[in-house]
């Protein structure tokens, strides 16, 4: 390359009402590279998302592209503009989710950047710990693309506070979008409940809740009483017991609440990938030999539709 | 229709993978491998659409080596109709598999092209969004479920918070969630009659010059594990122990 970028670019996830809690902690984590560090926001009457972006500590400007068609954002739209922007940074990254999972590995191929998805932590230049297999391995890579991509594992790094100075808000045009692509409807859980990701209590149920009507029955009271989010086991999903969204784990949402509490669930290294870095954790299972018991702090051998009921009642409702 | 299927043959899932002993990579020694969770529901959707009368024709397709023809002869005996390996001994990362199934997928012309949304040993995530990208064709990934009517493929994606409807025009890739479909057991008269079959092969040096590993494996370890928990024996001893020891009042 002629010239050497040295600015960061953050692809800043939102709902079209607020920015992810994600953006915060992609924002703490680009204060590695100690270089300006500057917002993509993508939307469609966005303008408060991009005003909120700019109040971000440690954001030096927020690139703002309004178009239709970032009104859902396709991949096919998004990675292109990143594509186009892409050489005027050493670093692109996001915090990983869904969104970002969808559309940055497109925007690495047009930029011929080899991503590394999920980082853990970044240890140098260049350098970054990621888990494989289920997170049962930690592998230390190092990238040799001039242009590092790359997701980050939130929960890893801290949230950026915000600031009184907001920075520069630059308005971008769009590209045409996508014929070849079209988004057609979407499906939002609806839940009183805080959203998973961000819960500072998460209760998760398995399998052995039995039916979507008993996984309310017995989860919602109490997580109504700890103003918790709940989660599921993939089993629990599978079998229509809970909505896909809340699937915990490695194929799911990685969560790491203050407490979680895993109430008839296994512990598969595939479900525990999500919630081994919750700060407590307390598993109640009626098999005392259930795996969870090696990730939990805190054990309770017992049938869950004894255990739950009994717990609800002796806690005091949050204010 | 003509639908391609990208496979991998991964470490089975059941398998508690260990480091080996000077932390240079995991041992996989001996270790049993399997085809890619997900991509088993790639090749069940594929079959579920020839049965539908919509897909004429399945081709799966792998890279490695000679070992690698276990998961395409796991993928004949699912359904597929033939199976080309992509030969290559060393390690290939996503974007170098991207650019390799660019080239077959331009021998092959399908219409769709069918991936697992991940693979379960490197949990990348990446290479059907990439090879959307060097294709330059519409992607609907994390699909739990797809109907092709006429040029268009209708894909619901599970996203965080629910779900999402797209349309894409044909030729276009989709990867594959695990609630998309229940993979078929693959009965042994077809496993043996998938052994007689010819599986096809490319050189990967012909496909693409541009394959060498860009990131590099520097050490590995296992986790660091969570510190050893207790069993309480009661709920009031639970909530005991919360306000004591962890400042959680309930
Ligand atoms: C490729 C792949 C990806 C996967 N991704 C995920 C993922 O992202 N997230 C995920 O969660 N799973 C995932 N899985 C599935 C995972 O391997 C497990 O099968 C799943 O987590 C098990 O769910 P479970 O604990 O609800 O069910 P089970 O394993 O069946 O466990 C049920 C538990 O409930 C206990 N129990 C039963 N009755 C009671 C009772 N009355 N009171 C108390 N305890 C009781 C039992 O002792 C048992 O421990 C994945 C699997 C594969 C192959």
């Amino acid at each position: 390359m002629s010239t050497t970028a040295n600015k960061t670019l953050i692809l800043a996830e939102h709902d079209g009402r607020s920015l992810s809690e994600g953006v915060y902690h992609a924002v703490a984590a680009a204060a590695f590279w100690n270089q300006p560090v500057e917002l993509l926001v993508l939307g469609h009457d966005a303008n408060s998302i991009a005003q909120a972006a700019a109040t971000i500590q440690g954001v030096s400007r927020v690139i703002y592209s309004d178009s239709t068609a970032f009104a859902h954002t396709l991949a096919e739209d998004a990675a292109k503009l990143i594509s186009q922007l892409g050489r005027d940074y050493s670093v692109i990254l996001a915090a990983h989710s869904a969104f970002s999972r969808n559309i940055l590995p497109r925007a690495a191929a047009l930029l011929d950047v080899a991503m590394i998805s999920d980082v853990l932590e970044i240890q140098a230049n260049q350098t970054y710990v990621r888990a494989v297999y289920a997170g049962n391995i930690y592998t230390t890579v190092q990238s040799s693309d001039t242009l590092q991509i790359l997701t980050i594992h939130s929960s890893r790094f801290p949230q950026a506070a915000r600031t009184q100075a907001p920075a520069e808000i630059d308005t971008i045009a769009a590209l045409p979008a996508t014929p070849a692509s079209r988004w057609v409807s979407e499906f939002r859980s609806q839940s009183e409940r805080p959203p998973l990701s961000s819960a500072k209590v998460v209760i998760s149920g398995g399998r052995s809740l039995g039916s979507a009507e008993h996984f309310e029955q017995i989860l919602a009271p109490l997580a109504s009483k700890l103003g918790a989010a709940l989660g599921a086991t993939r089993a629990a999903v599978d079998a229509g017991f809970a909505p896909n969204d809340i699937q915990v784990g490695q194929t799911g949402v990685t969560v790491a609440p203050e407490l979680y509490i895993a109430v008839g669930v296994s512990g598969a290294v595939q479900h525990t990938y999500g919630m081994k870095d919750s700060k407590v954790v307390v598993a109640i299972n009626q098999d005392p030999d259930a795996p969870i018991f090696q990730v939990a702090d805190y054990g309770l051998v017992g049938d869950l539709f004894e255990v739950v009921p009994s717990l609800t009642a002796s806690i005091q409702s949050q204010p | 229709m003509k639908i391609l299927v990208a496979v991998k043959r991964v470490v089975d899932y059941n398998v508690k993978v260990r480091v080996k002993a000077d932390g240079s990579d995991v041992d996989t020694q001996g270790v049993k491998m399997s085809i890619n969770p997900f991509d088993e529901n790639a090749i069940e959707e594929a079959i579920r659409l020839k049965e539908k009368g919509i897909a004429s024709e399945i081709v799966a397709v792998c890279i490695g080596n000679a070992a690698h023809q276990d998961v395409l002869r796991h993928a004949l005996a699912m359904g597929a109709d033939r199976a080309v390996l992509v030969e290559n001994e060393s390690e290939v990362q996503p974007l170098a598999v991207a650019k390799l199934l660019k080239a077959v997928v331009e021998k092959e012309q399908p219409q769709l092209i069918l991936l697992g949304k991940q693979a379960v040993d490197d949990d990348a995530g990446q290479v059907g969004q990439m090879l959307a990208a060097l294709l330059d064709y519409p992607q609907g990934t994390f699909a739990s479920a797809i109907e092709i009517a006429g040029n268009e493929a209708t894909v619901t994606r599970e996203v965080d918070g629910g779900t999402e409807t797209l349309a894409l025009q044909l030729p276009a890739v989709v990867t594959t969630d695990l609630r998309l479909n229940a993979p078929r057991f693959v009965k042994l008269p077809n496993l043996m009659m998938a052994k007689k079959k010819i599986i096809e092969t490319l050189a990967a040096n012909t496909l693409s010059d541009d394959i060498t590993p860009r990131v590099r494996l520097l050490r590995v370890a296992e986790p660091p594990a969570r510190k050893a928990g207790i069993k309480v024996n009661s709920v009031t001893e639970l909530l005991e122990k919360l306000r004591a020891h962890e400042g959680i009042s309930l």
